[in-house]
C-alpha cells in the first residue's frame, strides 16, 4: 500500500485563553489512506472541528506529530503550509465560503491563482471542474443566484480543481435540505470512488453511517471507531 | 500569486465600495491638490519677481555709496561725474557704464502737467538697461556733453501728457525749465510694484544744473561676462574709495537680488508645501483607518483564501496594493484639480501660478508613499490573520 494521505499520532492542541490552557485535543492517532472515506462524528465541543482544521494544515499541533502527504506539519514554514493546503487538501465548508461578487468560474479558479496559473488556464481548468460537479450551466453564475445546493457544488469544485488527495468536508450538508443533502453527498462518494480520500466531520449520524469508517470524537478524544 | 492578478483583485474590492473608495480618496485628492496649487503659486511669484530683475538687463553690477543693510541711512552721494571718467578707466568701455540723479518734478506740457521721476542720465543708459523706443531718438553724447534741454519721456508719461498726439518735437516744462521731446520709450509695464512708464529722462549735465548740483546719485556697469562681474565689482569699489577715503561704497549684483529675493521666495512657498502637506498626511490616515475597516470585513475572505493556498504575503500584497491604488488614483486627481486650480488662478487672478513637473511628480510620489506607509500595518494584520479563526467569523 502506498504512503497514508494523513498520519496523526497521539495529536494535541490546547488553546491559551486570558492565560488559561483549555485542551480542545487531547491526544488522536488516526490515519487516513488514499481514497479512505472517514466520516468523524461527535457533539459540538467534541473537538472534531480542531480535529479536522489541524488534518487540514490550518492549524499545528500543540503535541504529538502530524503528517500530511508524508510531510511533517510540526517542520513546515507558514508558506509551505500554505503550499500543502493548496496541492494536498481540498476544503469544502458548512457555509460554503464562496466568493460574493465572483462567478463560479472564478471561485472555482481561486486556488489556481496561488499556483501562480493565469487567468485563462484558470478558467479551462475551472470550466471542467464545474461540469464534473453537474453545473456547467452555471459558469457565468454569481453566488445569489444559485440555490444552496449548487453553491456546495461550487465549493466542492473549487477543493477539486487543484486535484487534492484529501477533501475534507466540514459539515458539507447541515445548511441544506436532506434531499440536496442527499445529492452533494452522493457527489463526494463518487469523487471518492474516482480516487480521492474524504473526510466528513458532521453531527449527523446517518450522514455519517455512509462513510466506510466512523470516527466518534468525545471531549478531545477519540470514544470509538466503526 | 501574480502581481496582475493582485491589481485585479485590489480593482475590484475598491469598485464593490465605490462611495466609501471615492471618500476615502477625497482626503488624498485634497492633499496632492492643495500641494501643487500651493507650489505653483509659489513657483509662479518666484518666476514673476526673477523676471522682473533679469528685466534691468543682464549682468549689470550697480554702484552705490553707502552700505546696502537694513537700517542703514541713506548717505548723501559724494560722486560726481569726475569720478565717471575715473570708472570709465576701470571699465575701459565707457558704453557699458550709466549714471543716474533722479528727482520727482512736475512735468507740463500745455494745460496738462503729471509728477514724473526726472532722471539725470549719460546717452549709454538704453546699452547698459534693456530700454527700447517706441519712437523718436534717445539722447546723443553731445546732448550730454552740452547739457542740451531735450528729454525722452516713458510711455506713461507721453500718453498722461499728450494723449493720442505724437509728443515729438514738442515742448514740456520740467520744473519749469523747458525741454523739447526727442523720444519715446516703449511700454515696460510695472516692476516690483513700481511703474517704470512714468520716467523722464534728460541729460545729466542738464538735470544737475536744473537742481543745481554737482552729484550723481549711482553709477550702473553692464560687464562684459558673468565672470568678470565680480573682479569688475572690486576694482570699481577699490577706485571710488581711493577717491573717496571718507565714504563707502556698495556694489551689488543682480545675481545677488535675485539670490536673496529667491531664498525669500523658497522658504515661502516650501511652508505653503509643508502646510497642504499636512492635509495629504490626514489623508493617508484615513486611509489606513478604511483599510483596517476593510480587512475586518473580508476576515471570512482572508481565511478562506488561506485555507485555498494563499501564502500571508499574497494576503499582504493584496490589501498593501488596495491601499496603494486608492492613494494613487487619489494623487492623480489631486494632480489634475490642483492643475486646473493653478491655471484658473493664473488666469482669472493677479497671482501667478506655474506648474512644474517635479511637484506634480513628487505629489504623485507622496501619495504612493502614504498608500504604503499607511497601508502596510493592515496589509500585515491581514497577512497575519489565523485562518481558523478568520474562518469561524461569521
Amino acid at each position: 500500500m502506498s504512503t497514508p494521505a494523513i498520519v496523526a499520532q497521539d495529536v494535541s492542541r490546547t488553546y491559551q485563553l486570558d492565560g488559561l490552557s483549555v485542551p480542545a485535543l487531547r491526544g488522536v492517532s488516526l490515519t487516513v489512506e488514499p481514497g479512505d472515506y472517514v466520516a468523524i462524528v461527535g457533539t459540538s465541543g467534541s473537538g472534531k472541528s480542531t480535529l479536522m482544521h489541524l488534518l487540514g494544515g490550518l492549524d499545528r499541533p500543540t503535541g504529538g506529530t502530524l503528517l500530511i502527504g508524508g510531510r511533517d506539519v510540526a517542520r513546515l514554514t507558514p508558506n509551505e503550509l500554505a503550499e500543502l493546503r493548496n496541492t494536498t487538501i481540498g476544503f469544502v465548508f458548512q457555509s460554503f465560503h464562496l466568493l460574493a461578487r465572483t462567478t463560479a468560474q472564478d471561485n472555482v479558479g481561486l486556488p489556481l491563482v496561488y499556483r501562480g496559473i493565469g487567468r485563462r488556464e484558470r478558467r479551462d481548468r475551472a470550466a471542467a471542474m464545474l461540469e464534473r460537479v453537474g453545473l456547467a450551466h452555471r459558469i457565468t453564475h454569481r453566488p445569489n443566484q444559485m440555490s444552496g445546493g449548487e453553491q456546495q457544488r461550487v465549493a466542492i469544485a473549487r477543493a477539486l480543481v487543484t486535484g487534492p488527495s484529501v477533501l475534507l468536508a466540514d459539515e458539507p450538508t447541515g445548511n441544506l435540505d436532506s434531499a440536496t443533502g442527499q445529492s452533494v453527498l452522493a457527489l463526494l462518494e463518487s469523487l471518492n470512488d474516482d480516487g480521492v480520500a474524504v473526510v466528513l466531520v458532521t453531527h449527523d449520524r446517518e450522514v455519517a453511517a455512509r462513510a466506510r469508517r466512523q470516527i466518534v470524537m468525545r471531549d478531545g478524544l477519540i470514544s470509538a471507531t466503526r | 500569486m501574480r502581481l496582475a492578478e493582485a491589481w485585479r483583485v485590489a480593482l475590484d474590492a475598491l469598485r464593490a465600495n465605490r462611495l466609501r473608495s471615492l471618500l476615502t480618496m477625497l482626503g488624498v485628492v485634497i492633499g496632492v491638490a492643495a500641494v501643487v496649487a500651493l507650489v505653483a503659486i509659489g513657483t509662479g511669484t518666484k518666476e514673476q519677481i526673477e523676471r522682473q530683475v533679469e528685466g534691468l538687463g543682464s549682468n549689470l553690477l550697480l554702484v552705490v555709496p553707502g552700505r546696502i543693510e537694513a537700517g542703514s541711512a541713506p548717505t548723501s552721494s559724494p560722486l560726481t561725474l569726475d569720478d565717471i571718467d575715473a570708472i570709465n578707466r576701470v571699465v575701459g568701455d565707457r558704453t557699458r557704464v550709466a549714471v543716474t540723479i533722479a528727482s520727482g518734478e512736475t512735468v507740463r506740457a500745455g494745460s496738462r502737467t503729471r509728477f514724473s521721476s526726472m532722471q539725470g542720465v549719460l546717452e549709454t543708459t538704453p546699452t547698459v538697461f534693456v530700454r527700447r523706443l517706441d519712437r523718436g531718438s534717445y539722447l546723443t553724447r553731445t546732448d550730454v556733453s552740452t547739457g542740451r534741454r531735450v528729454a525722452v519721456l516713458g510711455a506713461g508719461t507721453a500718453r498722461d501728457l499728450f494723449g493720442d498726439r505724437d509728443p515729438i518735437g514738442r515742448q514740456i516744462t520740467i520744473g519749469g525749465v523747458r525741454f523739447r521731446v526727442i523720444g519715446v520709450f516703449e511700454r515696460l509695464g510695472q516692476s516690483l510694484g513700481v511703474d517704470r512708464d512714468g520716467e523722464v529722462h534728460v541729460p545729466v549735465t542738464a538735470a544737475q544744473r536744473l537742481l543745481g548740483t554737482e552729484r550723481i546719485d549711482g553709477i550702473a556697469i553692464r560687464a562684459p561676462d558673468r565672470e568678470r562681474i565680480g573682479e569688475l565689482s572690486d576694482a570699481v569699489v577699490a577706485a571710488l574709495a581711493e577717491r573717496h577715503p571718507d565714504t563707502d561704497f556698495s556694489a551689488v549684483t543682480q545675481e545677488q537680488i535675485l539670490g536673496v529675493l529667491g531664498d525669500i521666495l523658497g522658504v515661502l512657498t516650501g511652508v505653503l508645501a509643508a502646510i497642504a502637506g499636512i492635509s495629504l498626511l490626514v489623508g493617508g490616515v484615513g486611509v489606513s483607518n478604511i483599510m483596517l475597516v476593510s480587512v475586518r470585513e473580508r476576515t471570512k475572505e482572508i481565511g478562506l483564501r488561506k485555507a485555498v493556498g494563499a501564502r500571508p504575503r499574497d494576503i499582504g500584497v493584496q490589501f498593501l496594493l488596495e491601499a496603494v491604488l486608492l492613494t494613487t488614483t487619489g494623487g492623480v486627481l489631486g494632480m489634475l484639480l490642483g492643475g486646473s486650480a493653478a491655471l484658473l488662478v493664473d488666469r482669472l487672478s493677479p497671482v501667478p501660478a506655474a506648474l512644474t513637473w517635479w511637484s506634480m511628480a513628487l505629489a504623485f510620489g507622496v501619495s504612493a508613499a502614504v498608500g504604503i506607509i499607511f497601508g502596510v500595518v493592515p496589509a500585515q494584520r491581514a497577512g497575519r490573520l489565523d485562518p481558523v479563526v478568520a474562518l469561524r467569523t461569521e
